[in-house]
């Protein structure tokens, strides 16, 4: 974790530097612009992360800040148009998944690396049978026959501990609760035993109680499996347990990036520090949620020097002017501020 | 599911009752004179008219007339006409050839109709998606005659690939053009529909899931894509059958098909208000019991549907 990448340094579309480093999956200076009617909107600017076998990267922000359009770039399955990779490299054991051929790619994805989505609902097939969803993965990837691949999906149910699973496999997505069908799509996801899992605000659709439940769950697998996991959410309680670093995004770039207990303890950025101060506190009670001023910035139209200026309440002038590069800070995380030392190093 | 298809069953009564009852009122207010015509260069002799009159009660008001055909009809007796020829012989030889037509017509929309939509609806605004709006909008625009006649004289009379007319036989290969004349235009309305409904599914969660297994593109598009896009062209599809039936007349009409708009026609002309009748009604039967099919066939393609 000494050598956390150093992004902005690559020139844009340059594919990034391409030395192999042992990592299981890099994502390295990923750029990602949105060509609509109305303009260029340029959601990934510059992402730079990764994740090894048996760690969780929890991945943070707001809605918009490009941490599912990251994902879904990683998965090949960003919807082109109106999405387009303009520069960067994702590698995978070291290979550039974003010039593999269209077929290499589809085999890593399930095997490799794997996705679970947001709403389960709508991200399960309505008019097929869970278990087919799931023996489908088994049949068509692994080529088992029907009773073969049914035995395994109703081993898999089991392992995400949907209870009777034997007769749940002839259930329909719509005749399971949000907390089940969520578990259904981990077993799936998980069928063919993926390197990398990539969890797409797994919890938000979900009730709190289910909440921990399904996050207890997927650390528990992501443990045994040593998978490496990146966790992308917009909720730091969800993070704090079960992630080992986090990164922080804003307006598609990574604005810090740390160990959970650094990150918790003393962040390096004012934008962190905003999100940690505007959780809710139960000794807090009664008094108005702080939250962090402004909007995200336009896409289309990102200001000048570090994004987060408009909204920063230690704005200098050097932030409208100079973009703050992703540097190291102490030993073992990365800030993307200008003062990062100064609020690393205040008491 | 059992008392939803009794429900359903059910309803066919009262609509059956009143179709029937429509066409034969519609059918007796037609003006004329059955026995016109009917003795040669003379009139018919009064003992004649007198006799038919008793036996067909051609005397009676139309209710009463109608009552007495559906009692008979409920007891598969579909009456006989004037010449005393039995019309549910008519009928037996009469509409297998139709269906036949319209089933290798429904097939060829389903085919090309379904395959179109899927490539073009995959593909938008492609040059193959500009293909097949235009022609299949051509195909909307020009009336079945024109398209039977060009290409009966194209295909039969000027290249010789297909006879012109088709035999008593009736076999698949003779009707295959028949069935393109009569399928053109639901071909069109086929290939756009499942074009907007292939469209609209292929950006849904669950195909972008499908992708994330690893699934190859085929499978994604023949298997998760399509089940779910296929609902709105199932409805066209199965309601179009009876559709292409009624409508058949001029398609066997140029091709030379003994069907049942050739007899329908010959016995509107002739007055024949039993055999009009007798053939309507089995083609209300067929609207009916389609209808009655599609709506299965819902639940069946998309399990949330329950009927109760």
């Amino acid at each position: 974790m000494s050598d956390i990448l150093v992004s902005e340094q690559s020139a844009p579309g340059s594919g990034g530097s391409g030395r192999p480093s042992g990592r299981l999956l890099e994502v390295d200076d990923l750029r990602v612009e949105f060509r609509t009617r109305d303009g260029v909107a340029k959601v990934i600017n510059g992402v730079t992360y990764h994740v090894d076998a048996g760690e969780t990267l929890a991945v943070l922000g707001e809605s918009g800040s490009g941490k599912s359009v990251t994902a879904q770039t990683i998965m090949g399955i960003l919807d082109t148009p109106p999405g387009f990779v303009t520069g960067g490299q994702v590698r995978f054991h070291g290979k550039d998944m974003l010039r593999m051929s269209g077929e290499e790619r589809r085999r890593i994805r399930g095997e490799g690396i794997a996705m679970i989505f947001q709403d389960a609902l709508s991200a399960l097939n309505p008019v097929f049978t869970v278990g087919f969803q799931i023996a489908e993965q088994f049949r068509v990837r692994r080529g088992l026959g029907r009773a073969e691949a049914k035995k395994r999906a109703i081993e898999m149910l089991d392992q995400v501990k949907i209870p009777n699973a034997k007769s749940r496999f002839n259930n329909y997505p719509h005749q399971f609760s949000g907390g089940m069908r969520q578990r259904a799509m981990i077993a799936m996801s998980l069928a063919l035993d993926p390197e990398v899992l990539i969890a797409d605000e797994p919890t938000t659709a979900l009730d709190v109680t289910v909440q921990a439940q399904i996050m207890d769950l997927l650390a528990e697998l992501q443990r045994e499996r040593q998978m490496g996991m990146i966790l992308i959410t917009h909720d730091l309680g969800v993070v704090a347990d079960v992630a080992d670093r986090i990164a922080v995004m804003y307006a598609g770039r990574i604005v810090e990036e740390a160990d959970v207990y650094d990150l918790y303890a003393k962040p390096a950025h004012p934008y962190t520090m905003g999100l940690i101060d505007s959780i809710p506190r139960l000794d807090e009670k009664g008094q108005q949620l702080r939250t962090i001023k402004g909007l995200p910035p336009n896409l289309m139209n990102i200001p000048p020097g570090c994004p987060f200026n408009p909204r920063c309440p230690m704005v200098q002038p050097v932030c409208r002017e100079k973009v703050p590069p992703l540097l190291q800070v102490g030993t073992a995380r990365a800030s993307a501020c200008h003062f990062a030392e100064e609020l690393v190093n205040r008491d | 599911m059992g008392r939803y298809l009794l429900r359903r069953l059910l309803q066919l009564v009262p609509v059956f009752i009143g179709t029937t009852f429509l066409i034969y009122a519609l059918v007796w207010a037609v003006p004329g004179d059955p026995f016109a015509g009917k003795c040669g260069e003379r009139r018919c002799p009064d003992q004649y008219i007198a006799f038919m009159t008793e036996k067909y009660h051609l005397d009676q008001n139309v209710f009463v007339q109608y009552a007495n055909y559906m009692k008979n009809l409920l007891q598969g007796d579909f009456g006989t006409t004037f010449s005393q020829r039995e019309i549910s012989d008519i009928i037996l030889t009469s509409y297998p050839n139709t269906l036949k037509l319209a089933l290798v017509a429904l097939a060829i929309e389903a085919v090309i109709g379904l395959g179109a939509g899927v490539l073009t609806g995959l593909r938008r605004n492609g040059f193959l998606d500009n293909l097949v709006l235009v022609s299949t909008l051509f195909l909307i625009a020009l009336p079945v005659f024109v398209v039977g006649f060009v290409l009966q004289w194209l295909l039969g009379v000027q290249w010789g690939i297909i006879k012109p007319t088709v035999s008593s036989e009736m076999r698949l290969s003779e009707l295959i053009v028949p069935g393109f004349v009569l399928g053109s235009a639901s071909v069109a309305y086929i290939a756009r529909v499942a074009r907007t409904s292939i469209a609209e599914n292929r950006r849904a969660d669950y195909v972008r899931t499908a992708i994330a297994k690893g699934l190859p593109m085929r499978r994604v598009v023949g298997v998760h894509l399509l089940r779910n896009s296929l609902i709105p062209v199932v409805t066209l599809l199965g309601t179009d059958l009876g559709a292409l039936m009624g409508g058949a007349i001029v398609t066997e009409g140029i091709f030379g098909i003994n069907g049942i708009g050739r007899q329908v026609f010959r016995a509107i002309v002739t007055k024949e208000s039993a055999t009009v009748v007798g053939i309507v009604v089995v083609l209300v039967l067929v609207y009916l019991v389609m209808n009655l099919l599609v709506d299965l066939l819902y639940a069946a393609l998309d399990p949330r549907i329950r009927y109760e």
